[in-house]
């Protein structure tokens, strides 16, 4: 039996004026998937999600959830999800605990044991009576996670959950989504601005750059997908050049870029090749595999950066 | 929905915006009665000075009813201005606060999130005017005592002291009327906006502008009065007419009633159909 499809959308847009922010997305997340939903800044994420949780309403395009379809007035299927879209914000002049009853309130009441339970998970038990107006960005960050498991929902769609947090809260939150998919089997949704993030949590997922598609897919299928390469930096480099001319068993092509050599070879043979590097006397300063995927998401980046999102449809103002 | 009303109230009753309004008229109310106590009935004497001299008057005028019909004067704009920083929150303040994304993006319908939030409203409303009427009168009367009650009806009209009580009690529930439009009105504007000043901004420049077309000796806007919700803030004050004025009475029920319901309308629409993008 295939999996069940969790979250489906068909091309799902949204046009704020002139400007499209998502555009013809055609989405599909299977049941158990960790996937990854990833784009610059301004691509369409946060849009998209809003979309998923009833906040904004399609310009054109349907979404299924559950096999139900959702809209702004028929949203039921929401009750075997919860999520966070943007920046955690609470009822800053009440407690963690408070905020988590008026959420509760709204699944027709958690008890008291549940939001324990998930402020527990995310390290804030013992801050469960603090008002959330003494809490860090992180923290904030944090019970929003909690907000978005109190239901213990089948479907936890969250929006940039490490951004602005420290590499060790990082890593923490990365380590709570692979409990919550490994050890709760919940499907997750998760966005993102860096692939290193989703490499290292999704086993689906897809890209997103000025509101449209641009891949979908398996994380390791895309990861593969393409050529593969290494950055070798070493001196004295043109010594290194005819060495490595010589490897061809190894080296498939080489060109120079710069400082280093780009040198087209299996991640496998990385040993081998250092090895004849060093015994010829060639001083290697950095081997960098790289894979044309980063490399192609590291230029939508770029680009998004120098021209400012959707600089092409329109070049009207942008949202601050 | 009960639930749902009860973190609503929640909500709001666990803000300190809440008790600005509350704070104030408790502060205002016993130094505007002690003062008048303390200046006495010097003003009311000049007024009744001719009446003096035809009729032995049973105890004083200027007695604790009097003060308190002075203090329903509040009720004009004063209580409006009060009652908007509650209302106008509402529904804005959630979008001030980004918690929009944090209620509407579960498995229950806009509608039902939006009646809980009307409901405290009108709870809040109640609550609020049932505080000042009881702060107003009990100290007024624990200061100057019962008596009958003066008031001025195109002209001096004195009611007699044994049913004062209840010409309170109607007056207050009218003025509740009254000020639950003011309410919904600045809960309509909440419903568009990202911040709670617009709708308190907005609110009390239509009170006033409407009082001004009320009051201006203006004869092309005589037809349009009636239909105008400031014409009837005074709602409460046929309570203390001789005979009560039934009839202005219901009309100015209505006109309130049908803006309150517009507003309710108007809001729900436009919330229910809303894009949050806060
Ligand atoms: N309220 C809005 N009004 C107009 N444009 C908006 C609004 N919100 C988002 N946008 C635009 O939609 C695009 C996508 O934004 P967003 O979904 O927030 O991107 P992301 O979450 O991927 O960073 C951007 O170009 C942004 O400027
Ligand atoms: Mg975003």
């Amino acid at each position: 039996m295939p999996p069940e499809i969790v979250l489906q959308t068909q091309r799902l847009s949204k046009r704020f004026k002139q400007r499209w922010a998502v555009r013809d997305l055609n989405l599909e997340i299977l049941q158990g998937d960790v996937f990854g939903f990833l784009g610059p800044n301004g691509a369409g994420k946060s849009t998209t999600i809003r979309m998923l949780l009833s906040l904004i309403r399609p310009t054109s395009g349907d979404i299924r959830l559950f096999d139900e379809p959702l809209t702004m007035s028929q949203h039921r299927a929401l009750r075997r999800v919860g999520g966070i879209v943007e920046k955690p914000d609470f009822y800053l002049y009440l407690s963690a605990v408070r905020n988590l009853e008026i959420v509760g309130a709204l699944y027709g009441g958690v008890d008291r044991r549940r939001m324990m339970e998930v402020l527990e998970l995310v390290g804030l038990k013992d801050r469960a009576f603090d008002r959330v107006k003494t809490y860090s960005h992180g923290m904030k960050q944090r019970l929003g996670i909690a907000q978005a498991l109190l239901s213990d929902p089948e479907l936890v769609i969250l929006d940039e959950p490490t951004s602005g947090l420290d590499p060790q809260g990082m890593k923490e939150v990365r380590d709570l989504i692979i409990h919550l998919a490994r050890d709760q089997r919940k499907t997750i949704f998760l966005s993102s601005h860096l692939l290193s993030e989703i490499e290292l949590v999704a086993n689906r997922m897809a890209i997103i750059n000025r509101g449209e598609l641009v891949v979908q897919g398996e994380v390791s299928r895309l990861l593969e997908e393409g050529e593969q390469y290494v950055m070798i930096r070493a001196e004295p480099l043109r010594k290194a050049r005819a060495i490595l001319r010589r490897l061809t068993r190894f080296v498939h092509s080489m060109s120079e870029a710069g400082e280093s050599l780009k040198v087209v070879m299996s991640f496998d043979d990385i040993p081998a090749v250092n090895r004849s590097l060093v015994r010829s006397g060639v001083a290697v300063h950095a081997i960098v595999p790289r894979r044309s995927l980063e490399d192609y998401f590291l230029a939508l980046t770029e680009q998004s950066l120098s021209d400012g999102p959707n600089a092409r449809v329109s070049g009207k103002t942008q949202r601050q | 929905m009960f639930r749902l009303v009860f973190y609503e109230a929640v909500k709001t009753f666990l803000k300190k915006r809440t008790y600005l309004g509350f704070l104030i008229v408790g502060v205002i109310v016993p130094i505007v009665e002690v003062a008048m106590k303390v200046e006495g009935g010097r003003f009311i004497q000049a007024a009744t000075r001719t009446l003096r001299q035809d009729f032995i008057f049973v105890g004083s005028l200027f007695n604790g009813w009097y003060v308190s019909y002075w203090m329903m004067q509040s009720l004009w704009v004063h209580i409006p201005l009060l009652i908007t920083f509650v209302a106008g929150d509402q529904l804005a303040g959630e979008a001030t606060s980004g918690t929009y994304r944090l209620i509407l993006t579960r498995p229950v319908t806009r509608t039902k999130i939006f009646f809980s939030k009307y409901i405290v409203t009108l709870i809040y409303s109640i609550v609020f005017v049932l505080f000042l009427a009881i702060l107003s009168i009990g100290l007024a009367l624990i200061l100057l005592g019962k008596g009958n009650l003066l008031v001025f009806d195109r002209g001096i009209l004195i009611l007699p002291a044994a049913d004062v009580a209840y010409r309170f009690c109607a007056a207050y529930i009218f003025a509740t009327w009254s000020i639950v439009t003011i309410a919904s009105i600045a809960f309509f504007f909440s419903s568009f906006v990202e911040n709670a000043i617009g709708p308190i901004v907005a609110t009390m420049g239509l009170l006033v502008v409407f009082l001004i077309l009320v009051v201006l000796p203006v004869e092309a806007f005589e037809p349009i009065r009636p239909y105008l919700f400031a014409q009837h803030m005074n709602l409460w004050q046929h309570a203390f007419r001789d005979p009560i004025a039934w009839d202005e009475i219901g009309r100015g029920i209505a006109v309130l009633g049908s803006y309150s319901a517009a507003a309710v309308g108007a809001s729900w629409w436009i919330f229910t159909r809303k894009d949050i993008l806060s």
